[in-house]
């Protein structure tokens, strides 16, 4: 069944990229979407069959050379199903609503460019990269899956071949990217070189040892599980477009909406998450890389939510809103709750995709204007979608009944879950702060998106907005289920990723104890894992809902275990979890007030006084012009890198290899010129050559002779 | 069959000489046999050579299926494939019938084209194969006339210039070896590579003018072979001569000088500068590895900047040849297989990126990368395949080109992290340039003029990239069978390599400290 998830993407994509002659377009749509509905059923069926436990299925060999040995292989655990899950489910939904989005593009010629099936192609392309980088069982094929997702995005970036501007953004996504792929192959080689494996299964099972080993790399010697930890964190960066690597994301908005959805929102930009999650019985051993992490993943959270504040591009505003949200998974992943990383990573996948997958439903009503100073009033002519765009504004700004912890919007379980970790790992820190004051900018412009968009008077082209329409079934239906996801996601799995440890240990496959009075701790294997014959799990069927997050029960619970056992490795000195739920009222309520804060002010500024903005904008020139220019970060790699780069190209080459010709043959002029000259001149009246030739055959004869003449003897 | 060796050399060479002695006539009749002569030729040479490849067996690490018989003047002629070799030769064989089928247009002194890379074939195949120094260097030198005429003959309008130059500069590159070999000659009394691997070089050091000489003799002959090998590969700085040869050879020229001319440097290290000078190679390892970083670095950046295709490719080969070096010279299991599998995998792909500026330059007659932009347009197989060799050229997973690059880096990394850290850097480079490249020419509108009846890939241009592709992605995603073949050879080479330095009181202290830690 694995198998059939993981490769029916691929088939799907082969058909549709090259059989789409023989199907037809629409059969070759249809195909590639039947296939991912497949592997979508197939993903959820083993998600609720499938245990905690682990289980390998070996497809191919791979690389091998000495000790080194890779598999093609599945590794199906927890949190690869909980990816499988999310990357089909947002895949397929995708992929319908593809053929609303794509059924005509005035970017191609009608009827002589077949851009649907090539689209789609790519689209099921990425989808099976993705999912061999989430089901890898080892590092080098998570790698190839790595870079499959790069390539997918490259080619969808850049799908709008003919716009400068598209294939510009595709290249600088796939380099920068390649930037943090050096990262984090520099890590693979450290970790094969420190384990003499790139299996998880040896490289967890080493992770104490690599606490204490020291490797040199570079000027110095480190931690080697610090390095490692931190080069592959590189990797992640580049991937999931953190602070210093981000500059690539907001571009990729050049793709078709669609794209945007799958795999900048949803999929790919979350596979750094899922890296760090992956090893986390490394990073457990890694406490400077995770605190760097941590402080990485809450500046990129303030960063990218400074700069969505003032964006007037749709789509851009969701990308720093998405690169904003990445930084609030870092930051749980960071402070060791990697629970709470994969829980906002799943829910932030169904209302990001749906965000995304509105304000194309929104591009494609208003003929692809995608300023969004050029809307306003949208809400009567999109009703249905200006319901989804609501639903899943609730669900990011983090809407609930406050205190229950559990009882809201999907962003409200897993946004103040990170929160809180963030809060109990250091109260009052700098990771708090910045995510709290994050989440007031980003129900500021995710509220300012909504009013601008569907509330006001309609402005921009008046034509457009005569003829703005609501968008075809196929469009509204994939809102529709993702919209479920946006409202339910949270409150039913709350306690499976972020409830008591005991639940939070069963989920992911965790062995985890119980304080005796004695202070011994009995280890319990969660069922099903395969370690705890013995405890068989008796003690956890009495423990009670306690959904409101106080801890008043009488069994306390801690983590047990070696790092390798259960799909995450939560060392039993990381009291994170517990922690977090014992953080102050204050605390608890934090986010909720900075959502309202925001809410109010973008009521404020763009319901009750429309004319502030520009006001302020005016008033705050310097600040304005840096927010809108998006730090200058690109200005500055410009400066820094880019042209520094090309002028050296240039100076090496016109420097040093040209002036080595040419000096060269300067050099020996004296010499060999003359001889060269004429030599040169008599080979252009063809008698050089002629000797020449007949030297070879001479050569050819010879040799030829000899052998027949040997081999008589 | 004993002879298979000899048989699979010397078949190109004779159907040159049957084209030489009984091809008559320049007419259109007598071109158009020409041609197919020589594609049937190397066609059955591949076949033929397939043999080899079933009959090699991996698990054996010495000389299979040898030829050892006497020559003239007490010389000896001796052939043999092992798991370090055998695969150059497929690669040789399996070029050259689609280097031939690209050659189909030309209309200019067919005949002898045709015999100069038929005769090139035999050389090339020979080099591989020789397991007698003479032999060796007589192939070894030999190829270089072929090569000459093809560049001087049917290349571009520097032609002569260029020619010349890649004869002085590889030539000039092989004295040095000629005297390193009469100097082995003299001390182990025999020309025979095979005895030649078992024999131990002096490594004493010794004092020369006041300079100390680690490593002595090894370390001298080292230094010989480097400057033939070294030229050949090519590597940074005397990589010159590359990029002005491929700009000026024609598209077939270039194919197998990328694809397969190169290898023999790489070739070289392997058969004799790491089995036979260990002491000097470990000496000098540093240094190589100093020159790779620098070759992949320098030439991306110089990649970045050039404005010709060929010379963008050509200097994107010489970076790739500076994972290999590297690679040699890590001299442990991953950094050999990825140096063996980076030079089979890179003649594949570079051949086909060749070939791709050669399908355009059949077209249009220029290879100027301004003069392009929006082939997608109209030529959507063709961006197809070439994305894919662009893919594959910066060393995607899946594409063999990842292979190589990756168990390179690997290896090295094991030895020495700065020349892993900066080489890598060349992951980036190499992505940027590449693209940059493919956006250039493919992407964007079509608005020139010029370009507005360019056709598609006709059907035998398609052919021709077929099995280049369908090797590329095999490699990329099984490459068991290709490793499993030079695994326990490049096993054997390794631990040789190692003991040799133990015995001589060298042992590279990183690995001590790694096996220390485990």
């Amino acid at each position: 069944m694995e198998s059939i998830i993981l490769f029916a993407p691929l088939f799907g994509a082969l058909i549709a990229g090259f059989g789409w002659r023989f199907t037809g377009i629409r059969g070759a749509q249809w195909i590639s979407t039947g296939l991912l509905f497949v592997a979508c059923a197939f993903s959820w069926i083993v998600f609720f069959q499938h245990g905690p436990e682990t289980e390998y299925v070996q497809v191919a060999r791979w690389i091998e050379s000495g000790t080194l040995s890779t598999d093609w292989s599945i590794r199906l655990d927890r949190l690869t199903s909980i990816m499988l899950i999310v990357v089909t489910t947002v895949s397929a939904l995708v992929h319908l609503y593809s053929f609303g989005y794509m059924a005509h593009d005035d970017n191609f010629r009608e009827g002589e460019e077949s851009y649907r099936p090539r689209f789609f192609a790519y689209l099921s392309f990425f989808t099976f990269a993705m999912l061999m980088l989430v089901t890898s069982d080892n590092l080098v094929q998570m790698f190839f899956g790595w870079e499959g997702v790069g390539v997918a995005s490259y080619l969808l970036i850049g799908f709008y071949y003919r716009k400068p501007s598209a294939n510009a953004a595709a290249i600088k996504a796939f380099v920068v990217n390649r930037v943090g792929d050096f990262g984090f192959a520099l890590g693979i080689f450290a970790l094969y070189f420190l384990v003499d494996s790139v299996r998880f299964d040896d490289i967890f099972a080493a992770a104490p040892t690599l606490a204490e080993t020291q490797l040199t790399f570079l000027w110095t010697s480190w931690n080697a599980a610090e390095l490692v930890a931190f080069l592959l964190f590189v990797g992640a960066m580049g991937k999931s477009a953190q602070l210093i690597l981000h500059t690539w994301l907001p571009d990729a908005m050049e793709g078709p909406t669609p794209v945007s959805a799958l795999i900048h929102a949803a999929t790919m930009v979350t596979a750094g998450v899922f890296l760090v999650c992956r090893m986390s019985p490394v990073m457990e051993f890694a406490p400077n890389a995770t605190a760097f992490i941590t402080f990485l993943g809450a500046s990129t959270a303030f960063f990218a939510a400074t700069v969505g504040l003032v964006q007037t591009d749709i789509k851009r505003v969701i990308a720093y809103s998405t690169c904003s949200q990445l930084g609030y998974m870092f930051v749980a992943a960071g402070v060791g709750a990697y629970g709470v990383a994969m829980f906002h990573l799943f829910t932030h996948a169904f209302f990001k995709a749906m965000l995304f997958l509105g304000a194309g439903s929104v591009i494609h009503g208003m003929h692809h204007e995608q300023d969004m100073m050029n809307y306003g009033g949208l809400r009567k002519k999109l009703p249905y979608t200006f319901l989804a765009m609501l639903v899943g504004t609730l669900a990011i700004t983090g809407v609930g009944i406050p205190l229950t912890g559990w009882f809201g919007f999907a962003g409200f379980a897993s946004k103040d879950a990170v929160i809180e970790s963030a809060y109990a790992a250091e109260p009052g820190g700098f990771a708090f702060w910045a995510l709290v004051i994050a989440a007031l900018f980003t129900s500021f412009y995710s509220w300012r998106l909504m009013f601008l968009t569907f509330f006001g008077k309609p402005r921009g082209d008046k034509h457009t907005h005569e003829h703005a329409h609501e968008s075809p079934m196929v469009m509204l239906v994939p809102l529709g289920v993702l919209g479920l996801g946006a409202v339910f996601a949270g409150m039913i799995w709350y306690g499976s990723f972020f409830g008591h440890v005991d639940k939070v240990a069963k989920f992911f496959g965790h062995p985890y104890g119980e304080e005796q009075a004695d202070g011994e701790i009995a280890v319990v294997w969660p069922a099903g894992v395969a370690h705890g014959a013995e405890h068989g799990g008796d003690h956890t069927d009495d423990h009670g809902e306690a959904k409101d997050g106080e801890g008043h029960d009488d069994h306390h619970y801690v983590f047990a275990g070696q790092p390798g056992e259960g799909a995450i490795y939560i060392a039993p000195d990381n009291t994170i979890l517990d922690d977090a739920h014992k953080v102050p009222t204050w605390v608890k309520l934090s986010p909720f007030v900075a959502m309202l804060i925001g809410l109010g002010i973008a009521i404020w500024f763009y319901l009750v006084n429309p004319a502030l903005p520009a006001k302020l904008a005016e008033n705050q020139r310097p600040l304005y012009l840096f927010l809108k220019n998006k730090w200058y970060f690109d200005e500055i790699y410009d400066f820094l890198f880019i042209q520094p780069a090309k002028a050296l190209g240039r100076i090496l080459w016109k420097g040093g290899d040209e002036a080595v010709i040419k000096g060269g043959i300067n050099g020996l002029a004296m010499g060999i010129v003359p001889f060269f000259t004429r030599l040169a001149g008599r080979a252009q009246s063809g008698y050089i050559f002629t000797y020449a030739f007949a030297m070879v055959i001479g050569i050819a004869i010879f040799i030829t002779w000899m052998t027949i003449a040997g081999g008589a003897n | 069959m004993g002879n298979l060796l000899s048989i699979v050399t010397f078949l190109p060479a004779l159907a040159a000489l049957i084209l030489a002695l009984f091809l008559r006539g320049d007419d259109a009749a007598a071109n158009r046999n020409a041609k197919w002569l020589a594609l049937i030729a190397t066609g059955a040479t591949f076949l033929i050579s397939l043999f080899i490849l079933f009959q090699f067996d991996p698990s054996d690490t010495g000389f299979q299926m040898v030829e050892d018989r006497d020559w003239l003047l007490g010389l000896k002629y001796k052939m043999g494939v092992d798991g370090i070799s055998v695969l150059f030769v497929m690669l040789t064989t399996f070029i050259m019938p689609l280097v031939i089928a690209a050659s189909w247009d030309v209309s200019h002194r067919v005949k002898e084209y045709m015999i100069a890379f038929l005769v090139l074939e035999t050389l090339m195949l020979g080099v591989f194969m020789a397991l007698d120094l003479v032999l060796f260097y007589l192939f070894f030198e030999a190829g270089l006339i072929p090569m000459f005429l093809i560049i001087g003959i049917w290349g571009g309008k520097d032609r002569i210039y260029a020619s010349f130059k890649f004869f002085l500069y590889t030539f000039l590159g092989s004295v040095l070896m000629l005297v390193a070999m009469v100097a082995m000659f003299a001390e182990a009394g025999t020309t025979d590579i095979e005895q030649l691997l078992t024999h131990n070089f002096a490594s004493e050091t010794f004092s020369v003018l006041g300079i100390q000489i680690i490593g002595g003799l090894q370390t001298l002959l080292f230094i010989a072979f480097f400057a033939s090998f070294a030229v050949k590969m090519p590597m940074w700085p005397v990589h010159t001569w590359l990029p002005e040869a491929h700009v000026q050879a024609p598209t077939a020229g270039s194919v197998v000088l990328a694809a397969i001319l190169l290898k023999m440097g790489g070739y070289g290290f392997l058969r004799f500068s790491l089995p036979m000078f260990p002491v000097g190679s470990d000496v000098m390892a540093n240094f190589v590895f100093t020159l790779s970083v620098i070759a992949i670095v320098y030439t991306s950046l110089v990649a970045l900047v050039q404005e010709d295709m060929k010379k963008l490719i050509a200097y994107s080969s010489v970076a790739h040849m500076g994972y290999v070096t590297m690679g040699i010279f890590a001299a442990n299991q991953q950094g050999v297989d990825g140096a063996i599998f980076q030079m089979i995998s890179h003649g594949f792909i570079s051949g086909a990126l060749f070939l791709c500026v050669g399908v355009i330059y059949d077209r249009m007659h220029t290879r100027e990368i301004d003069a392009y932009g929006g082939l997608v347009n109209r030529m959507p197989a063709y961006a197809l395949i070439f994305m894919l060799f662009t893919m594959a050229n910066v060393g995607l997973p899946g594409t063999s080109g990842f292979i190589g690059e990756f168990l390179t880096l690997m290896g090295i990394f094991q030895v020495n992290t700065w020349v892993a850290a900066g080489a890598a850097t060349g992951v980036i480079l190499s992505a940027a340039y590449a693209l940059w490249l493919y956006r250039r020419v493919v992407m964007g509108d079509l608005i020139k003029e010029s370009l507005k009846t360019i056709k598609d890939m006709t059907a035998r241009e398609k052919a021709i990239f077929a099995p280049l592709v369908v090797m590329t992605i095999w490699m990329g995603v099984y490459p068991a069978p290709i490793l499993d073949r030079i695994g326990p050879s490049v096993e054997a080479l390794v631990s040789q390599y190692d003991l040799a330095l133990e015995s001589a009181g060298r042992s590279s202290d990183v690995r001590v400290a790694a096996s220390a830690e485990n």
